[in-house]
């Protein structure tokens, strides 16, 4: 009997916590859902008196070129950014070279940094070549600032994947390009989904180099529109909320549909614990 | 190549550096080079732009460019100077100790008991942990947005009590320009100045009310984080272990402070230099919930450098802002990686 207590204590503090996660999403959705007449601050919890969609509509006009933008930026730094991992990570395990782990130590130092600090050369660099308010400057940016990151990952991947394997193709004559497109390459799919995920999520996220790298409102991705929106005062609320639930929307699905990946990711991002 | 040195005994002492290192060429095989040209642009990147960036950066920091137009006449250590005594500055560090201090400790009290309810065969516990994570999948800009609505004074939380039967709340969140802190002339103070801490009776030393909206927020979003990387860690430690002490009659609690807990310890330590390195450089969350808040109450330095910098335009104390912030998040992390490194490099 005190055993069954014990259990029901667990699980109403488990759902406890579950409800108070999700309140937030509670808000967003019914704040969504609630027509222009009914929502009011003082309404806030009450539920909507029907599906409307006002207010999405109107957060989507105002961010659909922003989400454009964002898809347009992280699609070709993802893509960019898991070959270099990939790369370097195959060459880190399988060959290493005289000071290749002091090499990932310098490379990987540079996923801990204050961006801030490389902030103001960056914005002069990426204007004296010209990419400064471009989304290719956003894309060389998240390619570069993801290197150590990405590297990390596709290293602790390709570590589990047996070296005599590529040992016995190397005995064979495969050339170091050969081994890879014919052995390693078709094994890292899920470390590809892995990394390709946290990219995505990462980039699609990021703030402070889309407002630093672009000015132009018409060039900014969606976490910066979506920031000016909530930040002006003549924009409604629920607006404000439709417009947050549109950009947590796409980073949302990719973890409702890949979510194991995702925590793989995150795990590897925290080091071996 | 030694035989042919050989041979030319006067030779043989002038030749044999360059000897030596065509034989080393010769050991690499074609492959072992383009191994390493391989990795090269990607270490050219890094080495660029982030090396060569944060060095720029320190140079801009020692100069006097505080215009548009970039000037880089050196003047010491004077934009240091200046900064530590900006009051701002100095309400900033109050801020950044405070969040990264409660909010650290919330996030691994909350992911430590999530993580050791969740590790007592719960059913369901697969959906109960992708509840409790998917806040990190979403942007800081959507947190602060939605946590800023959630936590306006009268609205949001401050209703459910309404909602719930009971009078509203009044709580002003994160509008609340409160700092708690030791009055100068209290008995508190007299105690302090005795130990020779007198400077602490200050609000320099304070806790900024509405600083605690933002670690709610904050808290949210990454607890999740920490519950995932203490439940890999109490999946880690073998059954038999806690089978034996339970057989041995102690309590599930005392498992885990006994056992569990002492082998958490590295998870622990990377839970606090992951969570305690972002939350000296917040920055999207800040901007989009509360910006400086009442008396720079929520402000950060990453807000101070930002402002400072691309709005401003003070170059030099902005890059003095983020080489501050570069040298507080090295030392928390140059010895945790080197510290992981080794232990990896011993397994």
């Amino acid at each position: 009997m005190t055993i069954r207590w014990s259990r029901l204590a667990i699980y109403t503090v488990l759902v406890f916590f579950a409800v108070l996660y999700l309140l937030p999403v509670y808000i967003l959705l019914v704040t969504g859902l609630k027509s222009f007449t009914e929502v009011g601050l003082t309404q806030m919890w009450d539920l909507p008196s029907g599906l409307h969609f006002d207010s999405f509509t109107k957060a989507y006009k105002a961010l659909d070129s922003n989400l454009a933008n964002s898809f347009r930026m992280v699609i070709p730094a993802t893509i960019i950014s898991c070959l270099l991992g990939s790369i370097n990570g195959y060459v880190l395990t399988k060959w290493r070279f005289p000071g290749s782990d002091i090499l990932f130590f310098f490379l990987l130092f540079g996923m801990f940094i204050p961006y801030q600090s490389v902030l103001i050369p960056l914005v002069k660099t990426l204007q004296a070549l010209h990419l400064y308010g471009s989304l290719w400057g956003l894309v060389v940016t998240h390619v570069v600032y993801g290197i150590p990151i990405t590297t990390l990952i596709f290293r602790n991947y390709y570590a589990n994947i047996p070296t005599e394997l590529v040992e016995s193709a190397r005995i064979d004559g495969a050339s170091i390009f050969r081994i890879y497109t014919r052995i390693l390459f078709p094994l890292s799919l899920s470390g590809f989904v892995v990394v390709a995920i946290w990219q995505f999520t990462s980039i699609w996220n990021d703030f402070l180099f889309a407002a630093t790298v672009t000015s132009n409102p018409n060039i900014q991705p969606v976490t910066v529109a979506l920031n000016n929106l909530a930040g002006s005062y003549i924009v409604e609320w629920n607006v404000q909320m439709a417009g947050a639930l549109i950009t947590a929307l796409p980073t949302l699905l990719v973890y409702v549909l890949l979510g194991r990946y995702f925590v793989r990711g995150l795990m590897a991002g925290a080091m071996r614990g | 190549m030694t035989a042919s040195g050989a041979a030319n005994g006067v030779d043989e002492r002038r030749r044999l550096p360059r000897s030596r290192l065509r034989h080393l060429l010769r050991t690499i095989t074609g492959d072992q080079a383009a191994a390493v040209v391989l990795i090269v642009p990607s270490v050219l990147a890094v080495g660029v732009f982030v090396y060569g960036f944060i060095g720029w950066s320190a140079l801009v920091s020692v100069s006097k460019w505080n215009t548009v137009r970039p000037d880089y006449t050196y003047v010491g250590l004077d934009n240091f100077r200046t900064l530590f005594d900006n009051f701002r500055f100095q309400i900033d560090i109050r801020n950044t100790i405070f969040f990264t201090a409660v909010f650290v400790g919330a996030c691994l009290v909350i992911g430590f008991g999530l993580a050791a309810l969740l590790d007592r065969q719960i059913k369901g516990e697969g959906i109960f942990r992708s509840i409790y994570l998917f806040p990190m999948a979403v942007s800081f800009i959507v947190t602060g947005v939605v946590w800023r609505w959630l936590l306006a004074p009268r609205a949001g939380v401050n209703l459910l009590t309404e909602k719930a039967g009971f009078s509203p709340i009044h709580y002003g969140w994160y509008t609340d320009p409160t700092i708690h802190y030791v009055h100068a002339g209290s008995r508190f103070a007299d105690v302090l100045h005795w130990a020779g801490l007198g400077f602490l009776a200050d609000p320099n030393y304070g806790i900024p009310m509405a600083m605690i909206s933002v670690v709610i927020a904050a808290t949210w979003q990454m607890s999740g984080f920490v519950m995932v990387m203490y439940l890999a860690g109490l999946r880690a430690i073998p059954e038999e272990l806690r089978e034996a002490a339970r057989v041995d009659g102690a309590s599930e609690v005392q498992i885990l402070r006994r056992i569990s807990l002492p082998l958490l310890r590295p998870v622990t330590l990377s839970a606090m230099i992951i969570l305690g390195h972002q939350s000296l450089k917040i920055f999207d969350l800040v901007i989009s919930m509360t910006r400086r808040g009442p008396g720079f109450a929520t402000d950060v330095p990453a807000l101070f450098m930002y402002e400072t910098t691309f709005q401003a335009n003070n170059f030099s104390r902005g890059a003095a802002i983020s080489i501050v912030m570069l040298v507080a998040v090295s030392i928390l992390v140059v010895p945790y990686l080197a510290w992981s490194l080794r232990r990896e490099a011993r397994l």
